[in-house]
């Protein structure tokens, strides 16, 4: 028998290879999915959280949660949800499809890449470690509002703080990235008006983190110093002014809830216009109603205040100014409507997402215009129709979208087709379950509910039962779309290099599953799309 | 099968409108109406916004889904290619900016008359602790704490709740009709919100600052609310019940208040004189302790974690008596532990010390008389 030199197995090393591989990598897809199964990590250990704030309201009285405890998870579900899922989550999407959307190798910076990926998981677990420690994980709610956060703050408050700096750092950083990237490596003939609108809302985005993840780490110094070092920035009682700290954090706040969403529109822009077979109606006004929203975003934090003694004037501004921002926002409902409208749709999983995101985002937009009237306000503040509002924008959009992109993009990632029976289980579960949670929160809300309590009066009772019921329904759909991701990843019908009948852009001219290096040459432009490909699609 | 179908239909009709003319749906699903005119204008300000975002909703979503009916490729295989369209896109922008012209015109008028703290017929000072409200009338000089009453049994399931289970308090704010009531607001340690839903007030109070808020109320009645900031652990047991009178019965209560005050202050100065027993003491500290302490340092005295530290076996509780007393009527300056002196009697006081003193195997043997709390204030 002859052996050649290849037959023989060379001593191999599976862990460390493994490890090198993924700690060292500086490849824009491989970083992507890290990103992206941090992300998908923290959702189930912050919907874990989610599942015992929502088992402790299920019925009034104290059943699971010690107050101390319920408001640690408050506070940990939404930071971990805010930092933790959505926002990693969208970086990974990034990672992944802004060089293939334009035609790049990778990113323009891939060492600073590996680096900002590798702070977050030693953030969060910086953060998560709270949990275990004398005194407890921070109990002041995901806005940290002074004084409750630095008098009063347990110990953990500091580990938050450095938590809160280094996910600061890496989001920063990563948004240098990404706006280097797009700025300098798309292909030739790709103007910025040209495009894809996911790039686009993402640039809008990278600037959106550079302008205000500043002002959140300047915040959290400032706690830092009024809790160790002798100031009072935000205690009266030293000449400062509690109200300053909402001022300063809704500053970094409100921008930060567009960071949540407008990669979200740049994922309906992509998908809506794929399977309704038609071009993006009113790209340019898509463009420029981003960039208006974004604008509008640094004047509207006082609409978080109304309630905090702001004066008349200051009031009138933030609600005109809030209201102003409904109509760039409608202008996009329009035009995804519009994509829609006299298109030759099909019902795909994504598609199916990215419609259950603009109708159910819609709909948590109307409540944000009615929270914006300052007299109505008044009624809104800090109960649970604030809660059912952000949810609608944040689940249905933060969440679907991200859902829907991954639906979307994860034949050209794993070169498999998803089990697509599966997948419209996981989309009309999600979408009964949703709102059968969060809905019912709008008539708790006005009935008088505050949010943030342990516990509630009688008549709050049926409704958090129903929210309740909806919630476990929630988690547990989660778990499906954990099982399908895998199954994916395992095998599954071979997807073609086009995957989808209606898809255009770059990403869809390179074969499925994108190979380790793609576009070392810049490709063409407007890119060469095979008419006969893509899988042929139910109705 | 029509007229099933009809009977079906009509039958439906007649569920649908007697679900929506049950009392319990405007309860359930609307904004509160409220007894103010103030939180009258908010819901119809409300209705005025909900509407229209109904309307914009049902064309929106009606648009769509009937694409998604009528333009799905198997009745609509060959796409349109349009992308654009100057006319329609100014439309759909121009369009909105009336709508919420529209809306923001009530909505300013409404906030200015909100804002209109003048000429107030009576002032109330409002000052929020962990967790517990104090009503101070300025004009009379009257002033008291409200507590939560709801016992730790209900909360705990192991009562049945009732019927105002975590709404209930020992001493409401009583307010009169027809009167325009002035609100100032402050607190004593983090933020909190004062907030009665039948009122349409909502205000916060921040340490270190006053902020204003008004109401006029017609019909005398219980009205309940919460505070609705995070205000850290019991921030759910910090109700606020308004008990509002008509004027007669109000100027007779502020002066049963003012004679209950001369009467506690005389009440006070035979406490001092007397020479209480151990047991008399300890009996009276174990029900002030379980309705002022034990939420923190809980009824077994053994407290939760670093925050409440145990009492049992504790450094203070069993330590020089002088720094005990202190601390419990002047309280430890950032912390949750807050100054007693304020809230109780020398009495009081004196009770729940020897009780901290003497329970839980803590055995120093100490009984501390009413006036020795005097002496230390």
């Amino acid at each position: 028998m002859v052996t050649r030199a290849e037959d023989v197995t060379p001593q191999r090393y599976p862990l460390r290879e493994f490890l090198s591989r993924w700690l060292l990598t500086t490849n824009h897809k491989e970083i992507g999915t890290l990103y992206l199964w941090l992300s998908f990590t923290l959702f189930f250990i912050a919907g874990a959280m989610a599942m015992v704030i929502r088992l402790e309201l299920f019925q009034p009285g104290i059943q699971f949660a010690e107050p101390l405890f319920y408001n640690q998870m408050v506070t940990m579900h939404g930071l971990l949800m805010v930092f933790g899922v959505v926002m990693p989550g969208f970086v990974g999407l990034a990672n992944w499809q802004i060089p293939l959307m334009i035609g790049a190798p990778d990113m323009a910076l891939p060492r600073l890449n590996n680096f900002s990926f590798w702070i977050l998981p030693f953030a969060f677990g910086l953060l998560i470690s709270t949990l275990f420690m004398e005194g407890g994980a921070p109990n002041f709610g995901w806005t940290f509002y002074a004084p409750l956060s630095t008098t009063y703050g347990p110990p953990s408050t500091d580990f938050f703080i450095l938590g809160v700096h280094m996910m600061g750092i890496s989001s920063v950083l990563g948004a240098i990235n990404i706006i280097v990237t797009i700025f300098n490596l798309r292909t030739p003939g790709m103007t910025l008006m040209k495009m894809p609108l996911f790039v686009w809302t993402w640039l809008i985005t990278a600037f959106l983190l550079i302008m205000v993840m500043p002002v959140l780490a300047g915040v959290v110094t400032m706690m830092l110093t009024d809790r160790h070092f002798g100031t009072s920035f935000f205690s009266a009682a030293g000449g400062g002014d509690p109200v300053m700290f909402q001022h300063i954090f809704w500053f970094f706040g409100h921008p930060e809830v567009y960071i949540l969403i407008l990669p979200g529109f740049g994922i309906a822009s992509q998908i809506i216009p794929t399977f309704s077979r038609k071009k993006l109606f009113g790209y340019h006004s898509m463009v420029y109603a981003t960039i208006a929203i974004a604008l509008l975003s640094f004047v509207v934090w006082g609409h978080h205040m109304f309630t905090t003694g702001m004066p008349v004037v200051g009031e009138l501004f933030f609600m005109y100014a809030t209201m102003l921002i409904a109509v760039p926002t409608g202008v996009k409902v329009f035009n995804w409507v519009a994509t829609m409208w006299r298109g030759s749709i099909t019902f795909e999983t994504p598609m199916l997402f990215a419609i259950g995101f603009v109708i159910l985002f819609t709909i948590g937009g109307f409540s944000g215009l009615m929270l914006a009237l300052v007299p109505a306000d008044f009624q809104y503040h800090d109960t649970f129709f604030v809660v059912a509002h952000f949810h609608y924008v944040l689940y249905p959009g933060a969440i679907f979208g991200t859902m829907a992109a991954v639906y979307y993009w994860i034949p050209k990632w794993t070169g498999h087709m998803y089990d697509e029976r599966l997948g419209k289980i996981h989309f009309w579960t999600a979408i009964i379950a949703v709102n059968l949670t969060f809905f019912p929160m709008h008539f708790t809300g006005l009935a008088g509910m505050p949010r943030r309590i342990v516990d509630y009066s009688l008549q709050f009772a049926d409704f958090n039962m129903v929210s309740s019921i909806g919630a476990g329904l929630l988690g547990m759909t989660q778990v499906l779309f954990l099982y399908i991701v895998i199954k994916t990843i395992r095998g599954g019908d071979p997807a073609s290099t086009r995957v989808w009948e209606g898809a255009d852009g770059l990403e869809w001219t390179v074969p499925s599953p994108a190979p380790h290096h793609t576009f070392e040459t810049p490709p063409p432009f407007p890119p060469i799309m095979d008419k006969d490909e893509g899988t042929p699609l139910n109705e | 099968m029509i007229s099933i179908a009809g009977k079906l239909k009509s039958g439906m009709m007649v569920a649908v409108l007697w679900v929506f003319s049950r009392p319990v749906f405007a309860v359930v699903f609307d904004l509160r109406e409220g007894v103010t005119n103030m939180s009258q204008r908010i819901q119809a300000l409300h209705h005025l916004s909900l509407g229209i975002c109904v309307v914009i909703g049902a064309i929106v979503f009606g648009v769509m889904f009937y694409s998604m009916f009528a333009h799905r490729r198997s009745r609509h295989p060959k796409p349109a290619d349009f992308h654009e369209n100057t006319l329609v896109e100014v439309a759909w922008t121009t369009i909105p900016i009336v709508i919420l012209v529209g809306m923001a015109i009530p909505a300013t008028t409404t906030l200015i008359d909100i804002e209109d703290n003048s000429d107030a017929d009576l002032t109330i000072l409002i000052t929020a602790s962990q967790w517990k409200w104090h009503y101070q009338y300025v004009e009379a000089d009257i002033g008291y704490y409200s507590n939560m009453t709801t016992p730790t049994a209900q909360i705990n399931n192991l009562e049945p709740k009732g019927e105002h289970y975590l709404l209930e308090v020992d001493n409401p704010l009583v307010l009169p009709t027809r009167k325009k009531v002035r609100f100032l607001t402050t607190s004593n340690d983090v933020i909190h919100s004062w907030w009665v839903p039948d009122f349409a007030v909502k205000q916060d109070a921040v340490p270190g600052y006053i902020n204003e808020a008004w109401t006029r109320v017609d019909v005398p009645g219980l009205y309940r609310g919460q505070c609705t900031e995070l205000c850290g652990k019991d921030h759910a047991y910090m109700p606020i019940v308004v008990d509002v009178k008509p004027e007669a019965e109000f100027d007779e209560w502020i002066e049963e208040q003012r004679l209950a005050r001369e009467l506690a202050s005389g009440q006070a100065v035979a406490d001092r004189n007397k020479e209480w027993a151990f047991e008399e003491l300890m009996q009276i500290g174990e029900q002030v302790f379980l309705s002022h302490c034990a939420t923190c340092h809980e009824p077994t005295g053994l407290g939760q974690g670093v925050t409440y530290p145990a009492l049992a076996g504790g450094e203070i509780p069993t330590g020089p008596l002088a720094v005990h007393i202190d601390r419990v009527m002047n309280g430890k300056a950032g912390t949750e532990m807050q100054a007693w002196a304020p809230q109780l009697s020398d009495r009081e006081l004196a009770a729940v010390i020897t009780y901290e003193r003497n329970a839980w195997g803590n055995a120093t043997a100490d009984v501390i008389q009413p006036r020795t709390v005097y002496a230390a204030r």
